[in-house]
């Protein structure tokens, strides 16, 4: 093992700037030093807190453990994914098409990734399958999560122009065609985007870290392009599958326009 | 041409209304009238099937809920009061309408090319009208298609559309207020009174 380690007094020492940086905006009266310092500590906590499951994790190695674990990130994704929706279907569908989605983009990606391209011994090897799955479900989750928000609100904003084209005649999947496929671009956007700058503007926080770790930046180049390209997977076909599941919920099977499903925004 | 089928509701309720019969042959129009807030759009809507209701509605010997809701809608046309526009220019919006209709509007074929944007209210109901019947549909349900329209233009559109529907035979559900117009466009006036549809008798 090549890379430094690190001591808890030298952490306290970052922490301390953190603090000064609280006191400046204090200062300042920009009224962020307590978000600031409740936002650091609780990196802090889950951080070490996730830490130590991991070390568990690791040192267990047993699928059932690791499938765990990924059903409990699966499950606070798919809450995420909800909270983060201003006019959500009600009736637990937000959190159930959210959910499933991921499952079935994460997981499969995921899991296809691990046993075809990696191949781990054996293939939840959950130094691999965690991490992995971790990148996966984060930008899966925030991909879903846009999508979903500019689906049901535009559907809400344009309920007019929708029922018009109802009224017309037109099948619902034409009527609400132009939102749907502008949700799915939304939610699509970030990742092109982020394909489109890396190691351009930034350099991705896995590169990174692997490089920092000693690993030669060749490969690490290569492992980033393989977690950009599966997180783009992920991302697409969960955007695809909830958008296409949410907006069919969007109408009855009368094809109405049915908006009594989405709940009021709040504030 | 297609053939000619009336439209009957049978036992309709929705919201207010209770109990709505009534049948409107090939070519008929029925005025139908009531205070605002009465349910008069949404008694057109249910017959659209827009809007979840009670009883049935028949079009010749097919039933509302034999057909999928968009292959009714495409029969049973709704002409809404406010028409929606969401392309960018008037002519993605439709088939591409006849001459003498467009003329008869009041419009010449360039229209097609104008944007959504600079239409006025009254443009966008008459081209709604348009719209409508370029998709052929077999019966029709006007919400107060003159509303924005001037006395003149109010004639002219009257004029065309009943023209029109005695040609196609469209059995024709019209809401309407003003009684003078009442008088010329149709055969058969009703008002909604709380749960019911009452007849209005025509020398009234």
């Amino acid at each position: 093992m090549d890379v430094i380690a690190l001591a808890w007094w030298q952490l306290a020492l970052a922490a301390l700037m953190v603090v000064a940086l609280a006191g400046c905006t204090a200062v300042a009266r920009l009224g962020m030093g307590r978000s600031l310092l409740i936002a650091a500590s609780r990196t802090v906590i889950q951080l070490a807190l996730i830490g130590l499951v991991l070390e568990a994790l690791f040192a267990s190695a047993r699928l059932y453990w690791v499938a765990l674990m990924a059903l409990a990130m699966l499950l606070i994704a798919g809450r995420e994914v909800m909270a983060r929706q201003r006019r959500r279907l009600l009736g637990g569908w937000a959190f159930g098409i959210g959910t499933v989605a991921m499952f079935l983009s994460s997981f499969s990606v995921t899991v296809l990734t691990l046993t075809l391209i990696i191949g781990p011994e054996p293939w939840y090897r959950p130094q691999y399958a965690i991490p992995l799955l971790g990148m996966m479900l984060g930008n899966t989750m925030t991909g879903v999560a846009l999508a979903m928000d500019r689906l049901t609100d535009t559907a809400w904003r344009q309920r007019a122009a929708i029922e018009n084209r109802l009224m017309l005649g037109e099948p619902w999947q034409q009527a609400v065609g132009d939102i749907r496929r502008e949700a799915m671009r939304s939610g699509l956007m970030p990742m092109i985007n982020a394909m489109a700058a890396a190691g351009v503007v930034s350099l991705p926080g896995m590169m990174t870290g692997q490089i920092l770790a000693g690993t030669s930046p060749g490969l690490a180049v290569k492992y980033q392009i393989l977690i950009m390209f599966t997180i783009t997977l992920g991302t697409g076909f969960g955007t695809l599958a909830a958008v296409a599941a949410g907006s069919r919920r969007l109408f009855d099977d009368r094809q109405r326009l049915r908006l009594d499903r989405l709940s009021r925004p709040r504030g | 041409m297609s053939t000619i089928d009336a439209l009957s509701l049978e036992r309709l309720a929705v919201g207010e209304l209770a109990d709505a019969s009534l049948t409107i042959h090939a070519g008929e129009v029925h005025c139908l009238s009531g205070p605002s807030g009465s349910g008069k759009s949404r008694l057109l809507r249910a017959v659209a099937d827009l809007e979840p209701h009670g009883g049935q509605v028949w079009l010749g010997d097919i039933a509302q809920s034999s057909l999928p809701a968009h292959a009714w809608r495409a029969k049973v046309m709704l002409v809404p009061a406010e028409s929606q526009w969401w392309a960018e220019r008037v002519g993605e919006h439709m088939p591409r309408p006849s001459d003498t209709d467009l003329e008869a509007l009041g419009f010449t074929p360039e229209v097609l090319d104008w944007q959504v944007a600079r239409l006025s209210s009254g443009e966008k109901q008459r081209l709604a009208l348009l719209r409508a019947i370029s998709r052929e549909p077999a019966a029709l349900l006007l919400d107060e298609p003159t509303a924005n329209l001037d006395d003149a233009t109010t004639r002219r559109i009257e004029t065309w559309l009943s023209q029109r529907i005695r040609e196609r035979g469209w059995p024709v559900i019209w809401v309407a207020h003003n009684p003078d117009q009442i008088a010329r466009v149709a055969q058969r006036h009703w008002r909604i009174a709380g749960s019911e549809l009452i007849e209005v008798a025509a020398w009234m």
